[in-house]
């Protein structure tokens, strides 16, 4: 990892692409001053070409199982021309010359690396390639443009003369950067769309991958914290004498602003042990008698009385328009992001300033609030970055490295602060418990003429990036906002229930309720108006060639319903990649079981086939867990559920063979990390019903199944 | 003291004996290896084997395994000689974030050893390790690859 100082130092002379090399490749402790500097060629905060040959990639971009690791230095040796073998990454520090060009911060959000990434770093790898080329022409005097490159070659094709880019590197560093250099054409591309292994595979098969919670540091403390169970209830007291008998428990500390109360020890396991001892009593907030029960009832009262209603959208006029009213009301839990690897940092705080070690999507926001509660500046906090074992959103969030920069601040040495599950499950930023209320009207020739969708939801991205502009959530009003569906006579209203339970972003939030409301309502008008659920869909999409080329697709590709079961249909937009799902289910009873899935999405461009069909595979399967099982049921303003004994997810037992195709395309490329979350959703809702006739309207679907 | 043998090296240890298996290796002899991810035996993150049987470590307490033979991720194979699930995790590009899969290459390597060549259904009834990344299709295909190229070689 590059340090914020060595990166300094490494910017300031960018400028002439010369740089003198201090420790970058992770080793920024180890003195400088024993081997002489070398001369390497830096020509963006992106890539260092060394006279060895080998090539850093610097990426901005969490790996959380996404494969960023591997796709973004793809885009870079692609444009480059160099062997990927060639190429490492390496995780960029905290800095501004990292912000994404889009969110303007550092984040891994969205679904949006390579989308975001796709230009800059194309940029990058054709000026650092135009430039060893110009160094090439000038040590032969010939023009650049009668030379070629290839596998980290620049060739004189009219005198068979070659210079490797490690013999060009003193020579190029020397050189201004160009401007405006062209980038290859699609077909001339040797790694994007080709390039199919990943880069992270035998370190994460042989243990050696370090996540966030293999980070060790000198002299580092394990400490767990302990959080008020009641949401927005305070800590009045607490007594930590038994916690402190515990064997290995060295100190325990009331961290500031209501954080909770940290148990520092020699080990995490003597951690655990002396949270378990602490005797705290709360002062409860306005949640205390409020449960999951009591916000289905409250949020079905606002949908009728559309009390604090905004009219996010309107197009037409949809109480004009008479036919055949289709209605329906769908409900869906709160949700844990449970990734597998429970929340933790590692920081240390010294006279010098701050270091965090930690698995996070946000190293700017991990900067700053450190910087806050250190009282130090913002250059003197340095983030490293670690593997993440899952993210799916909840690791945008700074209050896991906060914990561990505040409690490192009060007991003076380095800290690695450890979640058990149960406060990971315990205090999240769900996904917020939703309900979606959808009026529709067909005409004469059973097409839906008009659409009033009214979303009951906690706004999304409050807690992260602040109260949404006029009120209207976009992020909680996905797939209804955007919808693809041309229908002529279209009402969204949005109602903000500021329930008090922390929201936030997780997998293709908002969709992943909004799309099975909006997916079993197609499916239940389609039946209505006695249409093929794919036929009914396309009727709405002649605008939108790509979403019916998924669904054509995916209809092309599924195999007729085994004996026994039945399939469902469902279609989504995220955030510009369309994907259809059909799901094959049986029912014994009230148990649901998903036999064979089939996804199709077009995500644009696609830089590494083998990643585009995991994350399609993954998603689908974490979309499956929110199908069939998975809930956070708030209790007497706490969450009810403590482990994967009461949260259930998908076991192997329980998982589909899934059958995955990513669209050939030549568009720009587009997110594939959620796409497949939500309409796997409905799409088995939709079986359920083509098997029983029963539309069940609340997930998960093994609560949903016995209210229907 | 406890005395304990882990992936053949001999540790003896002044810990507590109902301190679980897991922390002994993770925080005493820093074999980061073995995942924690739920400590009440639900994931299987934390699976290593004593003797040949995959255990869930989290849940073991250390006395109960003193002087038993350990191994944990860090030796079912090295970089130059893997394990052939190791290989075939490799070959079918199984692991996303990866911090599941440490725990289910042991699971399922010590499922091999009693059952060599499970069927799907064998595999799902004896391996509930969770993987939230949802690599579940893929793990069915490596140990399908492993085990019928394993077969090829015996
Ligand atoms: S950590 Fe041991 S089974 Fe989950
Ligand atoms: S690969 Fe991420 S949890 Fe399994």
């Amino acid at each position: 990892m590059i340090s914020r100082s060595d990166f300094v130092r490494l910017s300031a002379a960018l400028a002439g692409g010369m740089v003198l090399e201090f420790g970058v490749n992770g080793c920024s402790n180890r003195s400088s001053a024993v081997s002489a500097p070398k001369t390497v060629f830096q020509p963006s905060q992106w890539l260092v070409v060394r006279p060895d040959e080998t090539v850093t990639i610097i990426i901005n971009k969490s790996e959380m199982g996404q494969g960023v690791a591997t796709g973004l230095p793809t885009i870079v040796a692609d444009e480059l021309d160099v062997p990927f073998e060639r190429t490492s990454v390496q995780f960029a520090p905290a800095a501004p010359e990292y912000v994404d060009p889009l969110f303007k911060a550092q984040l891994t959000a969205g679904s949006r690396a390579i989308h975001a990434m796709w230009m800059p770093l194309r940029i990058a790898g054709a000026t650092a390639r135009a430039m060893l080329v110009s160094a090439a022409a000038q040590k032969w005097s010939v023009a650049p443009s009668t030379l070629r490159t290839s596998a980290g070659y620049v060739i004189d094709p009219a005198s068979n003369r070659r210079a490797s880019y490690g013999s060009l590197v003193a020579d190029a560093a020397a050189l201004p950067a160009p401007k405006n250099v062209p980038l290859k054409h699609p077909s001339q591309f040797t790694l994007i769309g080709r390039h199919n292994k990943r880069s992270d595979t035998l370190a994460k098969v042989t243990g050696s991958a370090k996540f966030g919670i293999d980070q060790r540091v000198p002299g580092m403390k394990f400490a767990t914290v302990l959080h008020p169970p009641v949401f927005g209830s305070t800590i009045r007291s607490f007594d930590a004498s038994k916690a402190k008998q515990v064997k290995g428990v060295t100190e325990v500390v009331q961290l500031p602003d209501n954080m909770g109360i940290a148990v520092v020890a020699n080990n995490t396991w003597a951690a655990f042990q002396g949270r378990l001892a602490l005797t705290v009593a709360y002062d409860n907030g306005p949640l205390a008698h409020t449960s999951s029960d009591d916000l289905y009832a409250r949020f079905r009262r606002l949908a009728v009385s559309k009390a604090g209603a905004k009219v996010a959208l309107v197009r037409g006029n949809v109480d004009a328009t008479h036919g055949t009213v289709v209605t329906g009301t769908f409900e869906s839990p709160f949700v844990a992001h449970a990734a597998m690897e429970p929340m933790n940092a590692t920081a240390a705080v010294t006279a010098d300033g701050v270091e965090i070690w930690a698995p996070t999507q946000g190293q700017t926001l991990t900067q700053a609030s450190a910087a806050k509660i250190a009282g130090v500046p913002l250059e003197k906090v340095k983030v490293h970055t670690t593997y993440l074992g899952g993210a799916f959103g909840r690791r945008c969030y700074a209050d896991f490295t906060n914990e561990a920069v505040a409690l490192s601040k009060a007991i003076n040495a380095p800290v690695q602060v450890i979640w058990p599950r149960e406060e990971d499950l315990q205090h999240d930023y769900y996904k917020p418990l939703a309900l979606n209320q959808i009026r529709g009207v067909l005409d004469a020739n059973g097409d839906l003429v008009a659409v009033d969708h009214t979303v009951v939801m906690d706004s999304i991205m409050t807690d992260l990036l602040g109260p949404p502009p006029n009120g209207i959530d976009v992020i909680s009003l996905s797939a209804v906002l955007d919808t693809q569906y041309a229908v002529r006579n279209y009402r969204v209203r949005y109602i903000n229930p500021k329930t008090g339970v922390p929201a936030g972003f997780l997998r293709e939030p908002g969709a992943n309720a909004n799309v099975f409301a909006v997916e079993s309502f197609m499916d239940d008008a389609a039946h209505v108006a006695g249409k093929e659920p794919a036929a009914f869909r396309l009727r709405l999409l002649s605008g939108a060639p790509r979403a019916a080329n998924v669904i054509r697709t995916v209809v092309g590709r599924a195999d007729k319903a085994a004996a026994g079961t039945a399939h469902g249909l469902a279609y989504a937009n995220w955030d510009g990649t369309d994907c259809a799902t059909i799901a094959e289910v049986s029912m014994s009873g009230q148990t649901v079981r998903v036999h064979r899935v089939w996804v199709v999405a077009d995500c644009g461009t696609i830089v590494n086939p083998a990643i585009v069909e995991q994350q399609l595979a993954g998603a689908t399967n974490y979309g499956l867990s929110m199908a069939l099982m998975s809930k956070i049921t708030l209790k007497n303003g706490a969450v009810a559920e403590n482990n994967f004994y009461d949260f259930n997810v998908l076991r192997l037992k329980d998982a589909p063979r899934i059958d995955v195709h990513a669209v050939k395309s030549d568009a720009p490329p587009n997110g594939i990390g959620e796409a497949a979350t939500a309409p796997v959703i409905a799409a088995v809702g939709n079986a359920i019903f083509a098997l029983t006739g029963k539309r069940v309207r609340r997930l998960p679907f093994s609560d949903g199944l016995a209210l229907a | 003291m406890i005395s304990l043998t882990v992936n053949g090296a001999q540790h003896e240890l002044d810990v507590a004996p109902e301190m679980p298996l897991l922390w002994v290796l993770r925080d005493e002899l820093g074999l980061t290896g073995p995942k924690f991810g739920c400590g009440v035996a639900q994931c299987g993150c934390c699976t290593v084997h004593v003797g040949n049987q995959a255990v869930r470590s989290c849940s073991v307490p250390v006395g109960s395994v003193a002087g038993q033979r350990i191994t944990t991720i860090e030796a079912l194979g090295s970089p130059d000689a893997l394990h052939p699930l190791q290989q075939a995790w490799i070959d079918e590009q199984v692991p996303q974030c990866g911090y599941c899969q440490p725990g289910q290459l042991m699971a399922i390597s010590g499922l091999l050893h009693k059952n060599p060549h499970p069927t799907s259904d064998d595999l799902a009834a004896a391996i509930s390790n969770i993987c939230r990344c949802g690599t579940y299709d893929r793990i069915r295909t490596a140990v399908a690859r492993a085990t019928s190229s394993a077969a090829n070689q015996s």
